[in-house]
């Protein structure tokens, strides 16, 4: 178990480092630099700029550098905000982003779950429709759009939430970003599941087991276990994007997360800032992975494969 | 699942048989109306609107939407009272009727007449007539139509019409959306096809190369590439089908190994067709209905992600305008014009709905094995 462990983990290092390789020298092949502004700076300060944050070297130089830091875990210091490093960034932002994702990620685990069960012992009545119809408008209705309808709804008509703003995490705060980001997610969930459990409920194990006439709590642990597989492998790679932010809630909302740097990072030429958020959201995705694979393992018996 | 059920007709082609599919779906249907209607009317709506897409209507900044005719009557006279400040004149003896307004503009010193051009230069006259001079043109009397507009969508926080510009956003949009697919439609298919059926060490080294990128974060890779391309229209969906295209190319290499491991491929191959007559004659038409179902998926995806762009601020500039931009402007001024996120937004979730509504129906209608 632990050797397995251990040898997923060497093996998605090449991965990170192809990445982080790609991404190194996508960001420098980018025109403009981190320090380019409106009115140019004397060149003897552009000259010291460049020495203090090591731009001067050659690039190979440069890159060798970077990952021998990145190696230690040092990320660097930010380009674009002043006397910070991209760790602290970080170490500020994560906590928001996480904390809205791993909501995010709980309601659509439960909701998901709740509707696609619902949706599978009523096959092909309305209820059914009603929740494959609401998942296609759900999928298909992008975030930049449902993110300011629920300002206006609940925001500026109704004055229930606040329309935006982090406020040290005040859960009133957190309702309509939350709601954002969970609505896709649910609709998806909430097709694997149905899928899952319906496809469970045709198999014969699931007709002996009836006709033993096991108790509801009992059928119902056999159902889920079924349809959690396609489920867990699904959110693993959806909890990485969770978790790691989005460009757009954090915007429309104003939360101050490490979505934004992404896209704040590549406008600016923040090298270090875009970087580390690769590196961020490579390890999250591996990490996460990992563990929905180790999950569908404790599900599925035929799945232990750790050899 | 009504077209799954339809028995299948020995000797039709793939392709009629889908046609005969679709035509008996109903949300197939439903859904390809709903398009034709949208590009209909984003092609030819801007030329029956009255508006061209950027003119600014400085009287009348985020308007509501309404179907009655501006200007209201009782916003005449205010509105004639700010250009007689501006022609440094006042106005008396106003006479205001549905058409026309006249008046007669009165002061101290005799009123030169091009300061009528003011008339035309508003949003709420059109070109003055004078009718008369008096006390040595000091006294100007002039009658003036009023410009009668329509705005149906409301206008902006700058003026603009707001249907006019939705409609000519929807243009960009869904020309974006077919050319970009059509981009990774033609790398992906062509990557794919070659991998697959080449097979051996070049396809393990190609799909080596779709697996890294992959392995890029997707948001990154786009805004890399529009900042480094610049925030021209033409290289936005370039670099979006450029990103599009792994998924394709995974698809269409499946599908050309599972071909090319037939035994009616094979035979023909042992009968001495060539690598290239085998791609042509069995891979490829084999290839077109998993192609044709995906890519009229993708259509509505690159929509998004192009909306996605713009709400960023990363794609299209003005004065050019798609759905994402005038929903980020929408997003901005929420309180004071809640019409202009609300009719974009209409537009643009319409559009996808209707797309993924053809595109999972076509997916059905196109499937082999049904």
């Amino acid at each position: 178990m632990l050797a397995y462990l251990l040898r997923r983990l060497a093996q998605s290092i090449p991965t990170l480092v192809i990445v982080v390789t790609l991404s190194f020298f996508l960001v420098r092949l980018a025109p403009g630099g981190p320090f380019d502004l409106e009115r140019p700076l004397p060149a003897a300060a552009m000259e010291n700029l460049r020495r203090v944050y090591g731009l001067d070297q050659p690039l190979l130089v440069q890159y060798g550098r970077y990952v021998a830091a990145l190696a230690r875990g040092d990320l660097g210091p930010s380009f674009s905000v002043r006397d910070l490093s991209v760790a602290e960034l970080f170490s500020r932002g994560l906590p928001v982003s996480m904390t809205l994702g791993s909501l995010a990620l709980l309601v659509a685990l439960v909701l998901g779950t709740a509707f696609g069960a619902l949706a599978a012992l009523r096959r092909g009545s309305g209820l059914d429709h009603a929740v494959t119809t609401l998942g296609t408008f759900a999928l298909t209705v992008p975030g930049f759009v449902v993110a300011p309808l629920l300002q206006i709804a609940f925001g500026l008509s109704l004055r229930w939430l606040p329309v935006g703003g982090w406020d040290g995490g005040n859960p009133k705060n957190l309702v309509l970003p939350v709601v954002t980001l969970a609505l896709p997610q649910v609709a998806v969930v909430a097709r694997l599941a149905r899928a899952g459990l319906v496809e469970v409920v045709d198999r014969p194990h699931w007709r002996t087991l009836r006709s033993l006439g096991l108790p509801p709590r009992f059928l119902a642990l056999h159902a889920l276990r079924g349809a959690a597989l396609p489920v867990v492998s699904y959110l693993g790679p959806a909890a990485a994007g969770l978790l790691t932010g989005s460009v757009v809630v954090e915007t429309v909302f104003g939360l101050p997360g490490v979505g934004r740097y992404f896209v704040d990072g590549a406008i600016n030429r923040d090298y270090t800032l875009v970087l580390g958020t690769v590196v961020l959201i490579a390890v999250f995705v591996l990490v996460l992975n990992l563990m929905a694979d180790l999950l569908c393992a404790l599900i599925d018996p035929r799945l232990r494969d750790f050899g | 699942m009504s077209a799954a059920a339809t028995p299948v007709e020995d000797g039709a082609s793939l392709l009629a048989r889908a046609r005969r599919r679709l035509a008996g779906d109903r949300p197939a249907r439903a859904g390809m109306a709903i398009l034709a209607l949208l590009a209909l009317a984003c092609l030819l709506g801007p030329f029956l609107t009255g508006h061209p897409y950027d003119r600014l209507h400085y009287d009348y900044p985020a308007t509501r939407p309404s179907l009655s005719l501006y200007p209201r009557p009782d916003a005449v006279r205010p509105a004639l009272d700010r250009l007689a400040l501006r022609m440094r004149v006042r106005a008396e003896d106003v006479a205001v009727t549905p058409e026309a307004v006249r008046l007669t503009l009165v002061a101290d010193k005799p009123v030169d007449p091009r300061v009528l051009t003011f008339f035309a230069r508003s949003d709420t006259f059109g070109e003055a007539r004078i009718l008369g001079r008096a006390e040595d043109g000091r006294r100007l009397t002039v009658e003036a139509p009023l410009r009668r507009l329509r705005f149906l969508a409301g206008t902006d926080t700058l003026g603009r019409d707001l249907l006019t510009r939705t409609l000519v956003a929807g243009r960009l949009s869904l020309a974006l959306g077919l050319l970009a697919t059509a981009v990774a439609l033609g790398i992906g298919v062509a990557y794919g096809a070659l991998a697959g059926t080449l097979g051996g060490r070049i396809d393990a080294a190609m799909m080596r190369l779709v697996d890294i990128l992959y392995s890029l974060p997707f948001v990154f890779f786009v805004i890399m590439l529009v900042v480094f391309f610049g925030r021209s229209v033409a290289l936005i969906f370039v670099a979006v089908g450029a990103v599009e295209w792994l998924d394709m190319a995974r698809i269409v290499r499946a599908e050309a190994q599972a071909i090319r491991r037939r035994d009616y491929v094979r035979a023909a191959e042992a009968l001495g067709l060539s690598t290239a007559a085998i791609l042509r004659r069995h891979v490829v038409p084999n290839l077109l209905g998993p192609v044709v179902a995906f890519a009229a998926l993708m259509v509505p995806r690159v929509i998004l992600l192009e909306s996605f762009l713009s709400f960023l601020g990363l794609g299209v500039q003005e004065p050019a305008t798609s759905w994402g931009v005038l929903i980020a402007d929408g997003a901005r001024s929420l309180e004071s014009a809640p019409w202009m996120l609300v009719v974009p937004a209409g537009f643009l979730v319409s559009t996808l709905l209707a797309l993924t509504l053809l595109g999972e129906r076509l997916r059905v209608a196109l499937d082999v094995r049904a």
